[in-house]
């Protein structure tokens, strides 16, 4: 059995939120049939850079080919889970629990965190870029730090006016000292606000440790997350994952102008994470996943395409075998599964592959069963 | 008395502890419980402010709503009630992504959920949303799905133990479910173009398995109404709703004997909800220091408790939209439970981002001096004296704040603070109001206020 040892990796997750179109991610633009069924939003010409005589990516998605052109980028083409659903709410709820069919509160990156840090003395083992924790991150006992901005990070930052805020801090800090007390308020409580306080303290200062040539653009809010978990990731604080969304990839309308402004976006902002990891010399160290919740519609509905089910997933980093993984959807009729893609790699072989392969973790107690392993890591 | 509006309501502002005490305990308890329930009179005035949230399509339209009611419903123990049944018979946008259908789910907790037991399981039944929630539109005869039949036994009413055992076989499930075949739900047309399908309950005699079944013991043709009628005799049923009614309004750890006794008013009362909260309300037991403090405010309590004691909304503008998004940020998506269980109450509500999200919400809204609550606790505070010392200015600003205790460790932490600035709190002083507001700020960040 794996342990965590000195030598696993980070792993970075960045959601695509609202289900991204794979069929304009990674594009059939020689397969008749895609244009059948999308007349309006086919993608083709310069549109699409080719990868072999079959498929490309999105052409909004270059710097993310040349990273795959240098070996460093998997593409898991069809990626889903079995008996797909179509809402957002309860999609989510699968890739974030690892648990297709029944409901559960428990995510699989929560248990993760539990297992890098059985007793919970980092409070910042896992950091979230975003207020709420998502579902993957859920755990009874488990803290994370989910944080907006990490300069503006922790109590009172938001209070108006003229405000006395240090001494408020200092007094609050002075409270939420673990006594070894039975009662009200309990050592629980007591300890979580402490690990509120210190975690808050160490994410703030994180930016101060970062020095690095990468500017990442001031109006893209994923540069803006994957700038904090560089940021993070300078500053040693032990933070193993960082999860990060993008979004609303929900393109029912409007999708030739929106999807191609969040893949703008996204690969600006991998395209300087990952410059900025090198410098840092944390590359090596770091693997980047991700996903979203569904794919869409083979056909399109005239301006955009509504909900599906198969999709595509990448995992990053020059510790990654890269290329393309899984078979490309057949978009014959008869092949696609209610008008959509039918997936042919279950996500949790992916889990299974990321947690043992480069977390260095055993996969089977994370969840809950033992899955495939894929060949992944680069040699 | 602060206790008491802390559990059935979302607590309340010292003027109106003052009124309830002149009243007295148990005339208090009787008024909570008897709300006349009332078509809500401004529905008109929240569809001008929220007009995505008219006719709502989704969950994420319909909870500023719920949030505006949470927040100013003059009958705050509607709203709790609504909330528990929320929680217990949870219908969430992870499947039924309607709106519509959830606020109607929401209005008929406010309506039934103190009513009889036996009244709200048959609501419950006929509830369009639930159907479909858990299945039953895929229920038929001769075919039948055992969702509903699973979960009307074991998280609606007669529940499991830790060992996932319950009073009832699988055959009971079995028999429950044939029992409900033919309940279901169908789709009308929308109020607008482009609008959300409302849905209305079917019975489909057609569909439907009135052939002899036995369950729970008592044999006979049963339709899904037997079903929630042998339900309600049994025992297993009266100490579920007992234990869950403790575990919401008492404390987050159980006690047997007082769940005993619950379970009996219950069973002697024909399950009515009402008197097992006034056996609760009025017990010895809930007045005692067994149980003060002893139950972590969930999200809705710290919000919603939070505005109401700063009252600052007179409509309903974006800001109170808000709130329901604040509980979101510390844990609780109304209207998206985590699943069909609901939430976990109890302390596992504190993780520390939802502590920051708690402590930034909390002081931020109680320095909001624009809010007619935040000015009658600084009238409250300047009137307890001119000049106070550190214990007697804590000790002010808790009272006005209705009448907050604190553990005496966080209290004498609380008055080395106002002892820090070297001189008393001076009612005429520039800065009397930056100070009190300060304290106040402390006081809603301290982990005691997160307990009620």
């Amino acid at each position: 059995m794996a342990s965590n040892g000195p030598g696993g990796k980070n792993l970075v997750v960045v959601q695509l939120s609202g289900g991204n179109d794979y069929l304009n991610t990674i594009v059939p633009y020689q397969d008749g049939l895609y244009y059948d069924y999308r007349p309006n939003m086919g993608l083709q010409g310069e549109s699409v850079i080719s990868v072999d005589d079959r498929i490309g990516f999105n052409s909004h998605m270059a710097p993310i080919k040349r990273m795959y052109d240098r070996g460093m980028v998997a593409v898991f083409m069809g990626i889903g889970y079995p008996e797909p659903n179509r809402s957002h709410f309860r999609s989510m709820d699968i890739w974030h629990t690892a648990e297709p069919f029944t409901s559960s509160s428990e995510g699989w990156l929560g248990k993760v965190t539990r297992a890098l840090d059985p007793e919970g003395k980092n409070p910042v083992t896992a950091v979230n870029f975003g207020r709420g924790l998502p579902r993957a991150l859920a755990y009874p006992g488990v803290s994370v730090a989910s944080v907006g901005a990490l300069e503006s990070y922790g109590l009172y930052t938001g209070l108006a006016g003229a405000q006395n805020t240090d001494a408020l801090l200092d007094t609050v800090s002075r409270i939420y000292q673990p006594m070894s007390e039975d009662g009200i308020p309990s050592l629980r409580i007591l300890q979580t606000g402490r690990g509120a306080l210190d975690g808050a303290d160490l994410l703030r200062q994180a930016p101060s440790h970062h020095k690095s040539s990468v500017e990442y653009p001031e109006a893209n809010p994923i540069a803006q997350s994957l700038k904090g978990v560089a940021q993070v990731t300078s500053a040693h604080l032990g933070t193993r994952i960082f999860y990060t969304a993008h979004g609303s990839f929900d393109t029912h309308t409007n999708e030739l102008v929106n999807h191609t402004l969040l893949w703008d976006q996204l690969s600006e902002a991998i395209d300087c994470f990952w410059s900025d990891m090198e410098e840092q010399g944390a590359a090596n160290d770091t693997v980047m996943w991700i996903f979203s919740e569904f794919g869409r519609r083979v056909a399109d509905n005239g301006t955009g395409t509504d909900h599906g089910s198969g999709g595509c997933a990448f995992l990053i980093g020059p510790s990654v075998k890269g290329g393309l993984y899984g078979e490309y959807p057949n978009l014959d009729p008869s092949a696609q599964l209610d008008g959509d893609v039918r997936f042919n790699t279950d996500y949790r072989d992916v889990y299974a592959t990321i947690l043992e392969s480069f977390l260095e973790l055993d996969s089977e107690p994370i969840l809950n069963s033992r899955f495939g392993q894929l060949d992944l890591a680069a040699v | 008395m602060a206790q008491l509006l802390r559990r059935a309501g979302f607590g309340a502002t010292r003027d109106q502890i003052d009124g309830y005490l002149k009243q007295g305990y148990e005339a208090t308890v009787q008024e909570l419980l008897n709300p006349v329930h009332r078509e809500h009179e401004d529905q008109d005035l929240m569809d001008r402010y929220f007009v995505a949230s008219v006719e709502a399509r989704t969950a994420n339209h319909a909870d500023p709503q719920w949030a505006w009611r949470l927040a100013t419903n003059p009958n705050p123990l509607e709203e709790k009630i609504a909330l528990f049944w929320h929680g217990l018979m949870a219908v969430g946008g992870v499947k039924l992504d309607h709106g519509m259908e959830m606020l109607a789910e929401i209005d008929l907790f406010r309506r039934f959920g103190l009513g009889r037991f036996e009244d709200l399981l048959l609501e419950i039944s006929r509830n369009p949303g639930m159907m479909y929630w858990l299945d039953n539109q895929n229920s038929h005869i001769g075919a039948p799905n055992e969702n509903y039949g699973r979960e009307l036994l074991e998280l609606f009413s007669m529940g499991i133990d830790e060992q996932g055992e319950g009073a009832y076989s699988e055959d009971d499930v079995k028999a429950a479910a044939r029992a409900f075949t033919g309940w279901a739900s169908a789709v009308t047309p929308p109020p607008f173009f482009l609008g959300p399908f409302p849905m209305e309950f079917r019975f489909d005699s057609n569909d439907h398995d009135d052939s002899e079944k036995t369950f729970l013991g008592q044999t006979g043709n049963w339709d899904g109404d037997d079903i929630v009628r042998i339900i309600c005799e049994q025992r297993a049923t009266a100490r579920f709703v007992a234990m869950r009614l403790y575990d919401f309004f008492v404390s987050d750890t159980p006690n047997e004997k007082e769940i005993e006794r619950l379970a009996d008013v219950f069973e002697e009362n024909d399950g009515e909800i009402r008197t097992v909260l006034s056996a609760i309300f009025n017990s010895d037991h809930f007045k005692s220091e067994e149980v003060r403090y002893r139950k972590m405010k969930s999200p809705s309590d710290l919000v919603f408790g939070t505005t109401r004691l700063v009252d600052r909304f007179d409509v309903p503008e974006l800001d109170s939209g808000m709130l329901a998004n604040n509980t979101m940020f510390m844990g609780q998506h109304l209207l998206n439970p985590p699943s069909v269980e609901g939430w976990h109450e109890g302390e596992e509500w504190v993780d520390s981002g939802a502590l920051i999200e708690r402590i930034n919400f909390a002081s931020s809204e109680i320095s909001r001096v624009d809010g007619r609550g935040v000015q009658r606790m600084l009238t409250r505070v300047r009137n307890s004296g001119n000049e106070l010392d550190g214990a007697e200015f804590v000790e002010a600003c808790l009272d006005a704040m209705g009448a907050i205790e604190l553990s005496p460790r966080t209290r004498s932490i609380l008055v080395e603070h106002a002892d820090g600035y070297g001189i008393p709190w001076e009612a005429d002083a520039s800065d009397s109001t930056d100070r009190t507001i300060e304290m106040f700020q402390l006081i809603v960040s301290t982990p005691d206020y997160q307990y009620c």
